[in-house]
């Protein structure tokens, strides 16, 4: 892997983006070696969670260089989209710990986790409009959905950036915390989460995106299918005798 | 740094002096002396071997807030944008001077006027001479208090005599500043400087990153409840003690010695 390091502590992966000399601009390459991280990861059942994390600084957009060399031919055999997908695809939790700046493709990479724990001075943008494109990952699509449309469209059409703050008022984030506490902050959220049921993780993870997704009544169709679907695992069974029996429950991931 | 001619800079033993230097109009604030003024701060900020912020006037006063000669209308002319001039110049200096995250000993030798006096207040410790002076001097000219100035002064003073203060334009000599807690000090006039090089010599020598956090501690306590006041000291006692120097401090108590802080 060039452009990102990748380390495991129990069952939480973590991927941290390494380009520091770009600010973590994100190139082809560096999508590509996320997802095929995300891809192994998916089928590997000792990873429960990943925490996604960038350094002092997330990512500070696509690499506009190499974007610059892209023509509309170019942009049409664009391999991105189909490593936006993969990302987007994964089925476990994703935390991602944001500092400095996620601008641009690095906003939209930190929306498609599921958490995102944000360091005081971490600032979000979508500043594409300011180099005569818009978002191509989801900037428009997941940030309406995230924070409205007054917000998403004065970060979209300004180019202007959104604190940490103000993105956890406009619900963009999960929390905010001291910076030099972002990234063990998140480590520490993903453990808690990968000590839960897996796949009762999973399932509260795809009914959470279906909710983006579907009506309210097909999302409660949805919830009510996972909810019966869990019904059936051994850690539910696991879960409600510990409750009942007054002690710590022991899952097994089955 | 390059040549200044607005200020006077330099580090020595861990402390920066910035001394504001165009005594001719009490160190009224230009636009160049605001870039220049900022240059400095990103030194300071930058060099872990600068370790205290030790701020003053050169001449008779500290410094007399904005000058006016650059506010002159001229016959016809369009009014200044002065919500310009704080978002571009003012409001950055405050907002680098509370987030420096070493300690800012202010030295105020003279005069404090409108956002002079504020931006001494900026400050973390404010020791001022025996005839110097703070005047919130806006209303004069119509103005409201800048500088962080309608901010800091109600939490200093309280609400009606910073009310009082604002109106009125009231001077507010360097004794009854410090009498109404408004800052740390106020000495004889010729101990302003042996008192201000100590002070920020001594702060110097201190646990910077711990004063660095307790700065951060101080700065959100002032709108914080106490139940996130908590919750944040414990992020910032978590990381303090982590640093280099708190092991440095309990070895040093321990082993019945004065410790030797490195600032890490």
């Amino acid at each position: 892997m060039d452009d990102i390091l990748v380390a495991r502590d129990g069952h939480v992966l973590r991927i941290t983006l390494n380009r520091p000399e770009a600010r973590n601009a994100l190139r082809t390459r560096t999508l590509a070696e996320i997802a095929a991280t995300l891809e192994d990861a998916a089928d590997d059942d000792a990873v429960r969670v990943v925490v996604l994390t960038g350094g002092a600084v997330f990512a500070a957009g696509a690499d506009v260089r190499e974007m610059a060399a892209l023509d509309t031919v170019g942009v049409m055999n664009d391999r991105r989209p189909a490593h936006w997908k993969t990302i987007a695809r994964f089925p476990k939790p994703i935390v991602a710990a944001v500092n400095g700046y996620a601008l641009g493709g690095g906003c939209e990479l930190a929306m498609h986790a599921d958490l995102i724990v944000a360091g005081e001075t971490a600032l979000f943008g979508q500043p594409e409009i300011n180099l005569g494109i818009i978002p191509g990952a989801g900037g428009t699509q997941r940030l309406v959905r995230a924070v409205g449309k007054a917000l998403a469209a004065k970060m979209v059409l300004t180019g202007q950036p959104l604190s940490a703050r103000d993105a956890l008022a406009a619900g963009l984030v999960s929390e905010v915390t001291q910076p030099e506490l972002t990234l063990e902050r998140a480590e520490a959220l993903a453990q808690a989460i990968a000590a839960k049921p897996p796949l009762a993780v999973r399932m509260a993870k795809e009914a959470l995106l279906a909710a983006q997704e579907t009506t309210l009544s097909g999302g409660l169709d949805f919830e009510r299918k996972a909810f019966t679907v869990l019904a059936a695992t051994e850690d539910r069974r696991e879960g409600v005798t510990a409750f009942l029996e007054k002690r710590k429950p022991e899952f097994r991931g089955a | 740094m390059t040549d200044t001619t607005t200020i006077l800079f330099a580090v020595e033993n861990g402390v920066a002096r910035l001394t504001l230097n165009r005594p001719d109009t009490l160190n009224a604030f230009t636009r160049a002396m605001h870039e220049e003024v900022r240059a400095a701060l990103k030194t300071v900020a930058r060099d872990d071997a600068i370790r205290c912020l030790l701020l003053t006037g050169a001449g008779r006063g500290f410094c007399a807030g904005q000058d006016l000669n650059d506010r002159v209308r001229t016959e016809g002319g369009p009014a200044p944008d002065l919500g310009e001039s704080l978002d571009s110049l003012y409001n950055p200096l405050i907002r680098s001077l509370r987030r420096l995250e070493k300690p800012v000993v202010v030295a105020v030798n003279g005069v404090a006027a409108g956002s002079g006096a504020n931006v001494a207040l900026a400050g973390d410790i404010v020791l001022a001479a025996r005839s110097a002076s703070f005047i919130q001097s806006f209303a004069r000219l119509g103005l409201v208090p800048d500088a962080g100035g309608s901010w800091v002064l109600p939490r200093l003073v309280g609400h009606a005599r910073a009310t009082a203060l604002a109106m009125l334009a009231e001077r507010v000599t360097a004794e009854e500043a410090e009498r109404l807690g408004m800052i740390w000090r106020c000495v004889d006039d010729d101990a302003l400087a042996t008192e201000a090089e100590s002070l920020a010599h001594r702060l110097a020598a201190m646990p910077t990153r711990g004063l660095g956090l307790i700065k951060r501690a101080l700065n959100a306590s002032l709108s914080n409840t106490l139940d996130a006041q908590l919750d944040l000291e414990r992020d910032l006692q978590r990381l303090a003690g982590r640093t280099e120097d708190y092991r440095e401090g309990v070895a040093a108590f321990v082993e019945k010695r004065q410790p030797a802080f490195k600032g890490m």
